[in-house]
C-alpha cells in the first residue's frame, strides 16, 4: 500500500529540486550527500516549504496540490518531524515538551501511550528537566518522543544523529530500530551516511543534485560508504 | 520614617494609578506594534517605527500640544471618544496615563521588538508541526519566549510614565488629585515658600520609586532567561 506519493519541483537558488517518488509502510531512507536537497524535500512534505509545481498526497490525503491550489498548513497535517537539532522548547519542562503535541490538538491525556512511548525511548527519569540540561542524546530521544506523541501519519527524520558525536549515536540507533519494529508508523529518514541506513531503513530513495539517482532496498547502499 | 502628608499621599497614590493604567493600556499596542516591526514587512515601515519612536526626542511640551488639539474634547479624536464612549481626556487623570503611555511607549516597544527579532523561528516551525495553529504558536511559544524583553519594556514603560512632567502638565494641567502627579507636586511646591520639604519627601519617593522598578526589571529579566537555561 502506498503511504506518501510526492512529485515536486522547486527552485532553489542554484539547485533545482524535481522529485517523484512513492513509499509504503517501514522505513524509507532519503539517502544522498549535503546539498542534494533531503532537507528541502522533508520541509516541503511537513508544509514547512512550499513547492513551485506538484503534488504531495498521504493516505489518500492530498497535503499539496499545485494545480489545484490545495496547500494545506503544517498544523493540519499530522506529519511528525524530529529536527536535526531537536529544537525542543527551552521554556517549557520535558514533560510540557512531549505533552505538546496532544495539548494543541486538544486530545485528552492519555497516560498508557505517554508512557509506553517514555519507557520505549527511556525518558522517564527526564520528565522533569529542562532541555538544555540534557545531553545531546536524551534531547534527541525526547524530541522523538515528542514527534511520537502527537500520533502522526507518519514520522520524518531529518539527520537526527548529525548533532550527536560517535557515542551518543549508538545510543539513539537502537531506540529507532525498535521504533521501527514496535510502532506501526511510517517514517522518512533523511542521512547522508550509509551505516545509519543500513541499520534502520527497509527501502532507499537516492537523491543526487535535486532529482532521485535511484529507488530501491538495501542494496542501492553497496557502493555507498 | 517619611511623613508625607495627604496631599503628597494623593499625588504619588496617583502616579502609581497613572502609570499602571498607561502601561497596562499601552502593552498590548506595544506587543502588536513590536511584532509588526520584527516580523513584518510592509510600505511604511520607516515612517511608523519613526512616529513610534517620536515622543523620545520631540520636546515633551509639543507632544503635550498634539495630544491636546487630538484628544481634547473638542479635538478629532477627543471628540469621537466622547461622543461614542463617553471617554474624556482633557484634565482628567485618564488624559494623564494617555500623556505618559505615549511617552513610555518606544521604550516599551523597543525591547519587544528586539526579543520577537532575536527568536528562534525554527522553534515557531517545530510548533507548527506539532499541530499548533497560527496563534496557539503566538501564545505558547513566541510570547514565553519573548518574556524577558516584554518584562523590560513593560518595566522602563512604567518608570518613564512615573516620571513623566512634561507632556502630562501641558495635556492635563496641574490639579491636585486629579492630574497632579509627583512629578507635578514636586514642581509645584518649588514654587511656593517654605515647600523645599514638602518636595524634598516626594523627591525621596521620586528616587525610591525608579530605583525600585529598575531593580524589579534587572531582577525578573534575569528570572525569566534563566528559565531557559536551566531550573
Amino acid at each position: 500500500m502506498i503511504v506518501l506519493a510526492l512529485e515536486v519541483e522547486k527552485q532553489l537558488g542554484a539547485l533545482t529540486l524535481a522529485v517523484r517518488f512513492q513509499i509504503a509502510g517501514g522505513v524509507t531512507a532519503l539517502f544522498g550527500p549535503s546539498g542534494a536537497g533531503k532537507t528541502s524535500l522533508v520541509n516541503m512534505i511537513a508544509g514547512l516549504l512550499k513547492p513551485d509545481r506538484g503534488s504531495i498526497v498521504l493516505d489518500d490525503i492530498t497535503l499539496f496540490d499545485a494545480a489545484k491550489a490545495v496547500n494545506l498548513p503544517p498544523h493540519r497535517r499530522r506529519i511528525g518531524y524530529v529536527f536535526q537539532e531537536g529544537r525542543l522548547f527551552p521554556h517549557l519542562s520535558v514533560r510540557q515538551n512531549l505533552d505538546y503535541g496532544r495539548r494543541m490538538s486538544g486530545r485528552p491525556r492519555d497516560p498508557t501511550e505517554f508512557e509506553r512511548v517514555a519507557s520505549l525511548l527511556g525518558i522517564f527519569h527526564l520528565l522533569h528537566r529542562r532541555p538544555r540540561l540534557l545531553s545531546g542524546g536524551e534531547r534527541q530521544r525526547v524530541a522523538i518522543g515528542r514527534a511520537l506523541l502527537m500520533q502522526p501519519r507518519l514520522l520524518l527524520l531529518d539527520e537526527p544523529l548529525a548533532s550527536l558525536d560517535a557515542g551518543h549515536k549508538g545510543e539513539i540507533l537502537p531506540y529507532l530500530v525498535r521504533l521501527r519494529d514496535e510502532a506501526a508508523i511510517p517514517m522518512v529518514y533523511v542521512s547522508h551516511i550509509a551505516a545509519e541506513v543500513r541499520q534502520i531503513a527497509t527501502s532507499v530513495v537516492r537523491l543526487d543534485d535535486g532529482c532521485v539517482a535511484a529507488t530501491g532496498g538495501l542494496e542501492l547502499l553497496a557502493d555507498a560508504r | 520614617m517619611l511623613d508625607l502628608s495627604p496631599a503628597e499621599w494623593t499625588a504619588v497614590e496617583l502616579s502609581l494609578r497613572i502609570a499602571l493604567v498607561a502601561t497596562a493600556w499601552a502593552l498590548p499596542f506595544g506587543i502588536a506594534i513590536g511584532w509588526l516591526l520584527a516580523r513584518a514587512k510592509f510600505w511604511g515601515k520607516t515612517v511608523l517605527d519613526g512616529l513610534v519612536h517620536l515622543p523620545l526626542v520631540l520636546p515633551p511640551v509639543v507632544t503635550g500640544y498634539l495630544l491636546l488639539i487630538w484628544f481634547g474634547r473638542k479635538g478629532p479624536i477627543g471628540g469621537f471618544l466622547y461622543d461614542h464612549f463617553g471617554v474624556i481626556f482633557a484634565f482628567r487623570w485618564t488624559g494623564a496615563a494617555l500623556a505618559s503611555g505615549v511617552m513610555g511607549f518606544p521604550l516599551l516597544v523597543r525591547p519587544i521588538r528586539l526579543a520577537l527579532e532575536a527568536i528562534d523561528r525554527r522553534l515557531e516551525d517545530a510548533a507548527a508541526t506539532l499541530g499548533a495553529n497560527p496563534l496557539l504558536v503566538f501564545v505558547t511559544v513566541t510570547l514565553p519566549l519573548a518574556l524577558p524583553g516584554i518584562i523590560a519594556g513593560v518595566l522602563l514603560c512604567f518608570a518613564r510614565a512615573l516620571g513623566e512632567f512634561g507632556a502630562t502638565i501641558t495635556f492635563v494641567s496641574n490639579i491636585p488629585g486629579e492630574t497632579q502627579t509627583i512629578s507635578a507636586a514636586i514642581y509645584t511646591f518649588l514654587q511656593i515658600p517654605d515647600g523645599d520639604a514638602a518636595a524634598g519627601r516626594l523627591v525621596v519617593v521620586a528616587i525610591v520609586l525608579s530605583l525600585a522598578a529598575l531593580i524589579a526589571a534587572e531582577w525578573l529579566g534575569r528570572r525569566a532567561s534563566a528559565r531557559f537555561h536551566g531550573e
